[in-house]
């Protein structure tokens, strides 16, 4: 019973603009910071460090910016899809602000990880497009994003947006197992996947970690961002509340808050 | 170090265009998303102060023409 309570306690806080600029104030800066340190280590690591492949040669190096990026891009649409089934259903604001932040980066991130595939498929394939299961159903993951973005450009009530939004997000997540599976359904070019951050990988040691950790300093960065974004929306939304002037007040972005509160008492 | 020397390394096995290609690319995508984010949240930030500023100024301003006795609307 009282965990219960508890939970639910927990539940609504979580749809509170506030608390979650409270407590997602130190997050950021951790995860700015491990992205800036996973990342350095792991782009040396891969580009001098790892060893060539027996038959790829160097080629296989974009292999440690092409995995990361495009796992990072579908975890970012999964995230959206999971915020829009909790918007649909408990309507909270909060979810949309979630949408909109994973929204710019996890676009950039397929188109990022479609472009570093071809250019590790003309050397390795010996063409720079394939009309492969997985190449394609990642095609499909950047148009669903950048149909997101123009539906959300296009929508200006902020409420039919929100919905609109959350519901092709939804829909769109039968994209991801299709992406997932779609090396072993349409036996094509691209390998089964040799790295997955739950098994142990198909690589030797050298090889795998310098990518596990480019995974984490990926997720590390794409957590940053979206924090980041999400603050900065939140607060947006929010300039006109008392807890943003005492939050600019607090940061010494603003003088005298005695005045201001001395005013406040004046009229009331 | 897995290279012989600093010219092997740019040259990546004839490999080189394609590694740096796709290295720079993800450069470029993770360094602007960061400093984008971060130009918004600096505009974000004066904006919202801005608007604090002008409220204030005017509750204050509002507050002193009660005092004086000026016009109620």
């Amino acid at each position: 019973m009282k965990l219960n309570q508890k939970l639910k306690e927990y539940w609504h806080k979580l749809g509170s603009p506030r608390w979650f600029y409270q407590i997602t104030t130190n997050w950021v800066t951790f995860f700015g910071a491990s992205a800036l340190v996973l990342l350095v280590t792991g782009l040396v690591w891969a580009l001098a460090f790892a060893p060539a492949d027996y038959q790829q040669g160097n080629s296989f190096r974009i292999m440690y910016v092409h995995v990361p990026a495009a796992m990072v891009a579908q975890s970012l649409y999964i995230g959206m899809g999971v915020a829009g089934f909790i918007g649909l259903v408990w309507r909270m604001k909060l979810t949309d602000v979630a949408i909109g932040a994973c929204l710019p980066l996890g676009m950039v991130l397929t188109a990022l990880a479609l472009f570093t595939g071809g250019v590790w498929g003309k050397p390795t394939w010996g063409s720079w497009w394939e009309w492969d299961g997985r190449t394609v159903s990642t095609l499909v993951l950047l148009f669903l994003y950048i149909g997101i973005y123009a539906l959300r450009e296009a929508i200006p009530d902020q409420n039919l947006r929100a919905r609109a939004s959350a519901l092709v997000s939804l829909v769109g997540t039968v994209n991801i197992p299709i992406i997932k599976y779609s090396v072993e359904w349409w036996n094509t070019l691209h390998q089964s996947a040799s790295f997955s951050l739950t098994e142990k990988p198909a690589m030797p040691v050298e090889m795998w970690l310098p990518l596990l950790i480019m995974v984490l300093g990926f997720y590390c960065f794409a957590g940053h961002q979206v924090l980041s974004r999400m603050r900065l929306e939140v607060l947006t939304r929010e300039s006109s509340s008392r807890w943003v002037a005492e939050l600019m007040q607090g940061r010494g972005m603003l003088a005298n808050p005695a005045k201001a509160s001395s005013t406040d008492h004046g009229k009331g | 170090m897995y290279f012989d020397s600093f010219a092997d390394f740019l040259r990546m096995g004839n490999h080189g265009l394609y590694v740096w290609v796709a290295y720079g690319s993800t450069l470029l995508v993770l360094l602007s998303a960061f400093f984008i984010t971060r130009s918004m949240s600096r505009s974000v930030e004066t904006n919202i102060r801005w608007a604090i500023l002008s409220r204030q100024a005017e509750q204050a301003s509002g507050a002193q023409t009660k005092q004086e006795g000026g016009n109620e609307y």
